[in-house]
């Protein structure tokens, strides 16, 4: 029964591509495709899942649908079923069922009806494929698509300012993430020397043997994940992405926000339960994390005057009991609390409008001026201290700001004297001279140099952190965002055996998508011509397609598993040795970072408010 | 517009400034007072035209549709050629037509507009490179809204009742942390003293830029200003009241803004004076027109003319034919409401021997309703009237009213109680939301105009002694005052002689579920309440026995035999209440028996009609069962349109029943029944037009220009909305509000103006009109249109500049139609005006 599982995959695969292919005017035709898709799917798997309790519910692995083959290394896409991945089958087919029947109304009329679809879909498939996923590089496929069905639906009113705005946050959060699990591959690349199923995880005797050689490997692997899974589910100190993602319609705040997206994080500590079991300080670690997160959102949720963000901490502070209750072990506990919480939070989010008729009324009726809250109990001066931080989100939204961008952009504005000219004037040579070392240093060889891979691919995210805070010319960022790759691929040359096909096959996507973005750009100035990055310029009023192409070949160079490149990565990444920490930090910040950077061009040259005003426009404070 | 309206002397008066810009900010009370309102109402000392191309220049607002979307309605024959030909004679004189057209047709103009407003403050980003805005609007916006919460918040505002910087200072005073990160703002606000004009000296310096900045920072952010401003005028619209002036949310904003820019450089940075290029432009100078303003007018005209045109050659025509009948069925009030426009006309065509009337929802008698239990009382009559008397409703051994929605509670957001109902309760809702979706039915979300009064309650209507005195109202009307109100109701209506025996008085109100903006479905006569207390009460007054007495004296003859009766009509679920039936007699209770099947077919045929407009159901199927899914379309959660509301809204007709009853007028029109035989004088007339013209004016005009800018002057698509503080509604959570209609309710709506059609001689509505000023200025100034016919000569008149002249239709017949049910399964768009055969 084993290959069943490959339905759930493809069935809303095929539901999203069919959706793409209607005409966007064609609502039924669209809200039929997604009923149909996500209707089917649940009827399986409702179906599936009988069969297998009947089975007496084994745990399912299919294995080995290779993607690529070298002589070292495969990227295998493995599929893994048992009662975690039942948990979240079920309450993701159902949520996802009610809630497409739901916008079947709902959106009506609305301009962008197809588009959140498209993504509705595209997001189902990417849940679906994370948590069927086997292994780490499966789980990273889904993982990026949510990304990016996250961005694209807090979005969704893209002629907005603030949308478009919290959804970069919201994206480089989850970017953040990525870097956790990124590097958790590639320590598990190297702790295993094999690309490691979960299902092996739960080999006791075969973790214990290979932990007992490489603890701080072990806790480096487990706090990555960790990293990632608290990101992802808006733990401390990531928490206020969570209500700044309530922009999109009601029912994708209340699917994604309020239910699946956000419980993910949970399942990769589940999944990966069995590897950081016997890390105790770890386990104390989450259980503090989770722990400090509920009692500092719960205050947060008590002050909130807007519904949604009301729900979204109180959401926050259940999931960190979550956190918790998977750390001491009790994983059915958790499932069945990440169920209710789910259920509750969609309903709760889908009926918010009502709060206003229902507690009108009954204040009409039983009104009391204010409630004697738990907190008046405290010494004033500590009560109003409490009172104002949970105000102020405990200086979360800053923090982040403060500690991440801040740096990076000063870091970035440093290099303000780089041209274009001067760019390719000071690089080009610069990478030529790489070139030499290598020819003369040899490929591949036993011992690879000890600081130039580093080194160049510090100079690659020194690229990256250029076009990242790049004001003038987007034209300029796009090059950056290139040559880093190019970068990285010198650096990685160093170490042994990169062969010549693996750079091909890695700089494919690159060239590619390069290519296109690079004409796209020219194209979009010869247009409009000032398209500088000082602000949203909201092309996508004029230009829907082309915006789209050129969102295409962002995701690209970004390395979306749309091309090549995305397995081509986590080649690079099997190539980075253990003890190149610097290499490794440097990769994986540039493609992090290229991440952000490749979403801020995309949305400030083709997002927010549009800069012609001879149609309604939004004001920036909406 | 007022002298006022300049900053060009150099003295700065905080006084006047708070006063201009109150007049400018957006006027919407909080959502559970939700009244239908000019939105423009700021410029309303001014022409049409003037005043919204003037507020397009100054605030940015779109006030009217695209050249290209007036094309393409001219493509489309919606508006029509011959029409625009006039138009463009009267405007640009009859040798320049061609000229003109050709400029309309094909002409190329830069459409974009750049407002005066926010281009001082614009000089923070070029100049100084901080965008103050981002740094000062959610925090500013959190903690105002956590101020005026309503009941969202479990930990509520430690309010300490002094009002708003008071409550500021007092925990800035007392706490760890701080609102600022810098000491200046904080002395400053501890100390208390500083005024607006302080900060700004710090800020702006320049005395002279001093009211602009101030309105630049305030319409960053109109929708909050504006509640506060409401809030302030008006502290009882909220039921938790709260003390706060615009004054004080500017000095805590320009705290705000020291402190960020404090921040940024230190405490010694130059101010806004040192670094301007050159002083922007004076805000409220002249707005000179443009070819392409012209344009746009001539369009507007143009597009208004060609359903006004067909209005009017269909008024024109004379169904005099009308032969009386002797015995009345029964005769019905109605709301003036478009929405009854069509149910009425079902009524008379299933049963001729009944009559039906229109006048404004609250029935003429003003007073405030206290349900039984309740702590507080509402309003039930049109929102500029403070009334003196109030009603309250009594039931026998009632039990109190109590919502039991625990997804609705606090315990769910709580982490304790909030861990065990996830684990428990989570799993109904899986349930309720699958029911919900696959089964919509009545739930503790929903609203129903049923529920806002109990059928079997008692009310207290007469006063007997004037001692009974509660909140400072009087409880009930004494015989005169009913008197008074029935004998006022009927002469305004022209419902003075044959009665029929049973006198239906219909209020309506209108049900939905997950809606913000549900006040604003129901009566807006009756500030925002279902009218099923007004309709009871005229009743009771009608079939009083001394009220009746005194009537007759006044040559109002009501037969014994006859009975008023009220009733609601729900508007959505298109289902109708009858209250007090047990007074009727056995005859009138054999003929009520009859006449509830009548409605109940008629309001099956009604929401036949109003289907065409909805997608999801098929304008095919047969009434009841159109009407069925009508009803279930009502509680559904996922449906953002319950009704279509006031939209497609252009008509208002003030005459007797014959000028309208054979025309076919696509649910367009308000209607309001006067007889000038009743009323030779026009002394009703003032009332009715006094009420007409801020009523329906407002109404027709917030549809019209939350439908030309849906982004600035409406709120938007309502599927993001987030409410905030229960009052208003934002999108995401450190939005402005959003103040104006949601798309949803708009986007069918043509933008066009009002016409008034009064039945009347000329010279008798012209003293009517002149009787109040602000009634006045509507027609004057021309954000209402209004047209008289000549009940006897069918006779057209137009009123422009203060006088009336001859208008002769250019359309010379009105097509007709037989068949209305086939006619509306046709499509969804409007209708041209029908006659009905």
């Amino acid at each position: 029964m084993t290959p069943i599982l490959q339905l759930f995959i493809f069935i809303p695969l095929l539901g999203f591509i069919i959706s793409l292919l209607i005409p966007s005017k064609n609502e039924t035709a669209i809200s039929r495709t997604a009923f149909l898709t996500v209707g089917l799917t649940l009827f399986f798997v409702l179906g599936f899942v009988g069969y297998w309790l009947f089975n007496g519910h084994p745990v399912l692995n299919l294995k080995e649908i290779a993607l690529f083959i070298s002589k070292e290394y495969e990227f295998l896409v493995d599929l893994c079923f048992d009662k975690i991945t039942v948990v979240y089958l079920l309450v993701g087919a159902f949520l996802t069922f009610l809630v497409t029947i739901y916008s079947r109304y709902y959106l009506h009329r609305e301009r962008g009806y197809k588009r959140f679809f498209n993504t509705i879909l595209f997001f189902y498939l990417g849940y679906n494929i994370t948590i069927l996923s086997g292994n780490f590089e499966t789980l990273f496929i889904g993982w990026e698509v949510l990304g990016i069905c996250s961005f694209l639906l807090i979005a969704f009113y893209r002629d907005r300012y603030l949308p478009v705005k919290n959804a970069i946050k919201v994206f480089s959060v989850y970017r953040i993430g990525d870097v956790g699990l990124i590097l958790a591959m590639w320590a598990s690349h190297h702790l295993w020397h094999e690309n490691i199923t979960f299902l092996k995880l739960s080999n006791y005797e075969l973790v214990h043997e290979h932990l007992a050689e490489h603890s701080y490997i072990g806790v480096f692997i487990s706090l990555m994940i960790l990293l990632a899974a608290a990101a992802k589910s808006a733990q401390l100190p990531f928490s206020s992405w969570l209500p700044r993602a309530m922009e999109g319609p009601t029912p994708s705040s209340a699917i994604f926000y309020g239910s699946l997206s956000v419980h993910l994080g949970v399942f990769l500590l589940m999944r990966t339960y069995t590897f950081w079991e016997h890390q105790i300080s770890v386990r104390i670690l989450i259980v503090l994390l989770g722990l400090c997160t509920a009692l500092i959102a719960s205050p947060i949720a008590r002050v909130q005057s807007s519904v949604k963000s009301q729900i979204a901490y109180a959401s926050i502070a259940q999931i960190g009991i979550i956190f918790i209750e998977v750390a001491l072990g009790f994983e059915k506990f958790a499932l069945f609390h990440f169920a209710g919480n789910a259920f509750l939070r969609t309903y709760q989010l889908l009926v918010s409008p009502s709060v206003v008729s229902y507690k009108i009324r009954e204040q009409f009726y039983n009104f009391i001026p204010r409630h004697h809250t738990i907190e008046d109990s405290l010494p004033k001066k500590i009560e109003y201290s409490i009172y104002l931080l949970s105000l102020k989100e405990f200086n979360l939204d800053s923090f982040m700001n403060y500690i991440l961008w801040k740096p990076l952009k000063n870091i970035g504005r440093k290099l303000d004297f780089l041209t274009v000219n001067r760019l390719l004037l000071l690089f080009i040579p610069a990478y030529l001279l790489g070139l030499i070392f290598l020819f003369i240093n040899g490929n591949g060889s036993e011992h690879p140099h000890e600081y130039l891979p580093g080194a160049f691919a510090l100079i690659g995210l020194l690229m990256i952190l250029k076009s990242f805070s790049e004001r003038k010319s987007p034209l300029m960022s796009w090059l950056l965002l290139i040559m880093n790759h190019f970068w990285i691929a010198l650096a990685i040359s160093f170490n042994e055996k990169f062969e010549l096909t693996e750079i091909a096959f890695y700089l494919s996507g690159i060239i590619v998508s390069g290519l296109v973005g690079y004409w796209g750009i020219l194209k979009l100035k010869s247009y409009e011509q000032n398209i500088d990055l000082n602000q949203f310029h909201g092309h996508s009023f004029e230009h829907p397609k082309f915006a789209m192409v050129f969102l295409l070949a962002c995701l690209g160079l970004a390395g979306f598993p749309i091309t090549p490149t995305f397995i081509g990565l986590d080649l690079v990444f099997s190539h980075i040795h253990e003890n190149q920490v610097v290499l490794a930090y440097a990769t994986a910040s540039s493609y992090i970072l290229a991440g952000i950077s490749l979403i801020r061009l995309y949305s400030r040259l083709f997002l927010g408010p549009h800069v012609k005003t001879y149609h309604e426009t939004a004001y920036k404070s909406s | 517009m007022k002298k006022s309206h300049s900053n060009e002397s150099h003295g700065f008066d905080e006084h006047e400034l708070l006063h201009e810009l109150k007049h400018f900010l957006p006027a919407q009370a909080p959502l559970k007072d939700f009244v239908h309102h000019n939105t423009l109402h700021a410029f309303q000392d001014l022409k049409f035209y003037d005043a919204i191309r003037r507020a397009s220049k100054i605030f940015g607002y779109k006030v009217s549709l695209s050249l290209e979307e007036y094309r393409s309605l001219y493509s489309n024959e919606q508006i029509n050629h011959d029409i625009l030909e006039r138009v463009i004679a009267a405007r640009k004189g009859s040798t320049n037509v061609e000229e003109w057209k050709a400029k309309a047709l094909y002409g190329k103009y830069d459409e974009s507009i750049s407002p005066r407003i926010g281009r001082l403050r614009s000089n923070w980003k070029k100049k100084y490179y901080i965008d103050l805005d981002l740094l000062v609007h959610p925090l500013l916006f959190r903690i105002l809204c956590s101020y005026l919460d309503q009941g969202i918040s479990i930990w509520s505002f430690p309010d300490s009742k002094k009002g708003f910087l008071a409550s500021m200072r007092e925990i800035e005073q007392n706490t760890f942390s701080s609102f600022f990160k810098n000491e200046r703002a904080k002395k400053l606000l501890l100390e208390g003293t500083c005024t607006i004009e302080d900060l700004l000296t710090i800020i702006v310096e320049d005395k002279s830029l001093f009211n602009q900045y101030i309105f630049d920072q305030q319409f960053a952010h109109q929708g909050w200003s504006g509640m506060v401003s409401a809030v302030e005028d008006l502290p009882q619209t909220l039921l938790d009241r709260k003390k706060i002036t615009l004054k004080e949310l500017i000095i805590f904003e320009l705290l705000l803004e020291i402190d960020a820019l404090d921040t940024k450089f230190g405490e010694n940075w130059t101010s806004l004076k040192h670094r301007l290029d050159s002083k922007p432009n004076e805000l409220f100078g002249d707005v000179p027109k443009t070819e392409l303003s012209e344009l746009l007018n001539i369009w507007q005209d143009a597009f208004e003319w060609t359903y006004y045109d067909q209005v009017l050659a269909g008024v024109k025509i004379d169904a005099s034919k009308h032969e009386e009948i002797k015995e009345k069925s029964f005769q019905a009030m109605f709301c003036i409401d478009d929405r009854e426009c069509s149910i009425r006309r079902y009524l008379e065509k299933f049963d001729e021997g009944c009559k039906t009337y229109g006048t404004a929802g609250f029935f003429g008698v003003e007073f405030f309703y206290k349900p039984v239990h309740a702590n507080s009382s509402t309003k039930q009559c049109p929102a500029p009237v403070t009334p003196k008397y109030l009603i309250k409703e009594e039931i026998e051994n009632s039990k109190a009213k109590t919502n039991n929605d625990i997804h609705f509670g606090k315990h769910s957001q709580s982490l304790f109680t909030g861990w065990f109902i996830a684990q428990t309760l989570g799993f109904w809702s899986a349930f309720r939301l699958l029911l919900n979706i696959f089964r919509p039915s009545e739930n503790a979300a929903a609203v129903s105009s049923f529920k806002h009064m109990d059928t079997t309650s008692k009310l207290t209507i007469e006063n007997k002694n004037l001692e009974d005195v509660e909140e400072g109202l009087q409880v009930g009307f004494t015989v005169e005052e009913m008197a008074l109100r029935v004998g006022n109701l009927l002469n305004s209506i022209g419902l003075v002689k044959d009665f029929a025996s049973i006198v239906y008085v219909v209020g309506h109100g209108a049900s939905s579920v997950n809606n913000t903006h549900y006040a604003g479905y129901d009566c807006g006569a009756c500030s925002g309440r279902p009218g099923s207390v007004n309709a009871r009460v005229i009743s009771f007054m009608a079939n009083h026995a001394g009220v009746r007495e005194i009537l007759r004296t006044q040559g109002i003859d009501i037969p014994a035999s006859t009975q008023f009766v009220g009733a609601l009509h729900d508007t959505t679920r298109d289902e109708i209440a009858f209250y007090d039936t047990e007074i009727f007699t056995d005859e009138n209770k054999q003929k009520h028996f009859k006449n509830e099947a009548l409605f109940v077919k008629s309001l099956d045929f009604n929401a036949k009609e109003r289907s065409r407009r909805f997608e999801s159901i098929d304008t095919n199927e047969s009434p009841e069962a159109i009407h069925e899914r009508i009803r279930i379309r009502a509680v559904s959660l996922f449906e953002p349109r319950p009704e279509l509301n006031h939209a497609t809204n252009a008509l208002c007709l003030v005459g007797r029943r014959e000028m309208s009853e054979k025309l076919f007028l696509d649910r367009r029109s308000f209607m309001n029944s006067f007889d000038y035989e009743v009323d030779p004088e026009g002394k009703f007339l003032v009332n009715i037009l006094n009420a007409v013209a801020p009523v329906c004016g407002g109404i027709n005009l917030e549809y019209y220009f939350s439908r030309v800018d849906n982004h600035k002057l409406g709120a938007g698509s309502k599927l993001p909305h987030n409410v905030m503080g229960l009052f208003g509604v934002a999108n995401g959570i450190d939005g402005d509000l959003r103040p104006g209609l949601p798309s949803q309710m708009i986007e069918v709506h043509d933008p066009i103006r009002l016409m008034v059609i009064v039945e009347h001689f000329t010279d008798v509505v012209l003293s009517a009109i002149k009787k109040s000023d602000q009634t006045y200025e509507w027609f004057l100034n021309e954000w209402i249109h209004l047209v008289v016919v000549n009940p006897v000569t069918k006779e057209l008149s137009y009123f422009k500049d203060g006088a009336f002249s001859r208008y002769e239709p250019l359309q010379k017949t009105v097509k007709s139609v037989r068949d209305i049910e086939s006619l509306i399964e046709s499509h969804q768009e409007n209708f041209p005006v029908y006659l009905i055969k």
